[in-house]
């Protein structure tokens, strides 16, 4: 059905991995990932482009969380080879792995900032800890237009975690994830929770960033409108694989039942009916002139 | 070994000096450039960026800065740069890191006054803490269906069996220590033999009890500051209270129960336990057997020994107890103050412990219970 009605799309449909030479910012193979008897990731292959925002999508317990920790180095997989920006990170030495690490930023669901620290003083630990040469007053400077950065209120910068709602938090750890400049990023579902204000704000927020600073971003969630509005493209989790990469409308010309069911369930109608208008907005103004 | 960005200056241009950065502007390499930039006191009218390689937010920042302190002109910038600079320029910001922190001799006297006021209110609070208890717990006595036997269980299990093997150990070894002690000090007087009345007596009456409400402080009060403590961060506690369960009987009141009910028997256990210290170091060192240390042991402690030992042991249980859950739920902002809360509610429990023992110590003489 889909393909009568979008013959163009179907085109793009096609392996897209062949027509892409540019390189890669990620590259996990044959990943596995056990916890005890049950196994999370078999055999897991995903290669994230250089300069795009990829969505990974997936039911719960399909491993996103822990395909995330797998390529930031927190969780040691049982097979399979990963690399970021160029480095290998499961075979590196201890040195090779802290340089990629400052190389990229990670957002966790929670925020997860330091308690007792200030939002600006959050911001400023990967600084001390990675360029120590950086003298105070220009730490001060950085994490204040950090702040700012990531669409939080200048006063917002001297506040304590336990003082900023929900959507902040997760501004502020944006803030520290970019702390660095880095070149990827890594957000654990960023929206959810927030309010569909704040949700897209952020959205919002994500995609200028990534398009101002040339950011590769590496995105979990469950946000249907993030998906629609800001990845440029989506890797499905299931049965501990990547079943599909591809943008949405690759994605729904497969007939696979989840990703059918997750992206023409009720929500996902919603987010696409909701693109249509806003590109329809977009466009208006700028027909009539 | 790292590349600093760097910098020349031209001076003799017609329309004002020209300064002119090179190499790469990025967080790893503008570690000194900084310092080097805002030491300049020349005026600059323009700064040049057509040199440099590579640029980031950082770099970005330093360039925008220079022009805007010295009110120059930007050139050379490419697409990327002119960009960056654009994003840092509109995120500019002025604001505090942390909050202002007041001079020392403002914030001493505030702290000192606050400690003091704090003192004062924390005893009304604990008052009234006790109080909600007692409500609490009349109120399951009423209401015998209301009381959480579960939970009851499992702290007994977790305060009371699970510490016999810490205690049995701490205990022997203190009745090694005493019995050898002793010895080593009566044999001066040819008293060797008052080893046992020693061991015997300050074991039922004094240490046994003392040292395991110490050891169930450390061990059991800690554990309900940081649980409770921890619940309350994470809301759990309030949901409790909107599904109508009261925290104070589900949460407060097994645990203090528990600690209430399992001193005595712990006290009890650790005495008999440094008792039996005390006789095996008397069967190896000071040729006393056994047995024959364990039979003088009723000859020559006086019943109310134990009975000293046993009263004082609930109260020193309701301390531990109480002191724990009421700094539980105290915690409200954040996981530092878990810890301290824990902290203080370990080392008020111990101080009180030991207050109280001095206290009991002079009244039960007084009573004639020497």
């Amino acid at each position: 059905m889909a393909e009568n009605q979008q013959p163009d799309i179907v085109e793009e449909a096609a392996p897209n991995e062949e027509h892409y030479n540019g390189d890669y910012a990620i590259v996990v193979e044959g990943l596995t990932n056990r916890f005890g008897d049950q196994a999370v990731h078999e055999n897991l292959s995903l290669k994230v482009r250089r300069g795009e925002i990829l969505g990974i999508v997936g039911g719960s317990g399909t491993g996103k969380s822990v395909l995330m920790r797998s390529i930031i180095g927190l969780q040691i997989p049982s097979e399979g080879h990963i690399e970021v920006l160029g480095h290998s990170i499961t075979e590196a030495e201890p040195d090779e792995q802290i340089g990629v690490r400052s190389r990229w930023g990670v957002l966790f669901q929670g925020g997860a900032l330091f308690s007792t620290l200030t939002v600006g003083e959050n911001v400023e630990v990967p600084l001390r800890q990675f360029y120590p040469e950086i003298g105070d007053e220009l730490r001060h400077e950085i994490a204040r237009y950090k702040v700012r950065l990531s669409g939080l209120p200048e006063e917002a910068t001297s506040k304590y975690p336990s003082e900023l709602s929900g959507g902040m938090k997760k501004r502020a750890g944006l803030a520290r994830a970019l702390a660095l400049d880095p070149e990827l990023l890594f957000l654990d579902e960023p929206t959810a929770g927030l309010d569909p204000i704040a949700a897209s704000a952020f959205d919002r927020r994500t995609r200028e960033l990534t398009d101002t600073l040339g950011l590769t971003v590496f995105l979990i969630t469950h946000d249907l409108d993030t998906l629609y509005e800001i990845c440029d493209r989506v890797a499905v989790l299931a049965d501990g694989q990547v079943i599909a990469v591809g943008t949405i409308p690759e994605l729904l010309a497969t007939d696979h039942p989840w990703i059918q069911e997750y992206f023409n369930g009720p929500r996902g109608r919603a987010a696409k009916a909701s693109r249509k208008r806003a590109k329809a907005m977009d466009k208006q103004p700028s027909g009539k002139a | 070994m790292t590349e600093w960005a760097s910098y020349t200056f031209e001076e003799d241009n017609a329309d004002g000096a020209e300064l002119a950065l090179a190499g790469r502007l990025i967080i790893s390499s503008v570690g000194s450039l900084d310092g080097e930039l805002r030491n300049i006191d020349r005026p600059i009218a323009r700064v040049d960026i057509a040199q440099v390689e590579e640029i980031d937010t950082v770099g970005a920042w330093l360039v925008w800065r220079l022009a805007r302190d010295h009110d120059a002109e930007i050139t050379g910038a490419n697409d990327k740069a002119q960009r960056l600079i654009e994003t840092v320029r509109s995120s500019a910001s002025t604001a505090e890191i942390a909050p202002p922190r007041m001079p020392v001799f403002e914030r001493v006297p505030e702290i000192v006054g606050l400690t003091v006021t704090g003192w004062g209110k924390g005893a009304i609070q604990l008052v009234g803490f006790f109080g909600s208890i007692l409500v609490a717990f009349w109120g399951m006595v009423r209401q015998p269906s209301r009381f959480q036997t579960k939970a009851l269980v499992r702290q007994i299990e977790l305060v009371g069996v699970n510490s016999l093997g810490i205690i049995g150990l701490m205990s022997f070894l203190i009745g090694i220590v005493i019995a050898q002690q002793g010895a080593v000090q009566l044999r001066q007087f040819g008293a060797e033999i008052y080893t046992i009345n020693l061991t015997g007596r300050i074991t039922l009456r004094e240490l046994g009890v003392l040292m395991t409400a110490i050891m169930v402080a450390g061990r059991s009060g800690s554990a309900f500051a940081a649980q409770i403590g921890t619940m309350k961060l994470t809301e759990e506690v309030d949901a409790m209270r909107t599904i109508g369960v009261s925290p104070i009987e589900a949460l407060v009141i097994p645990r203090i129960l528990a600690a209430v009910l399992m001193m005595p028997l712990l006290g009890f256990f650790s005495a008999v336990i440094g008792i039996i210290g005390g006789a095996f170091l008397a069967d190896v060192a000071l040729d006393i057997p056994f047995f024959t240390f364990l039979a003088r042991i009723q000859e020559v402690v006086p019943l109310h020994d134990v009975w000293v030992g046993l009263v004082k042991a609930p109260v020193f249980g309701l301390i531990v107890g109480l002191a724990g859950c009421y700094q539980g739920m105290q915690v409200k902002s954040n996981a530092e103050e878990v810890g301290l809360r824990t902290t203080m509610a370990v080392v008020q429990a111990i101080f009180m412990v030991i207050v109280l023992d001095a206290f009991f110590a002079v009244f039960f003489t007084e009573v004639g219970w020497d």
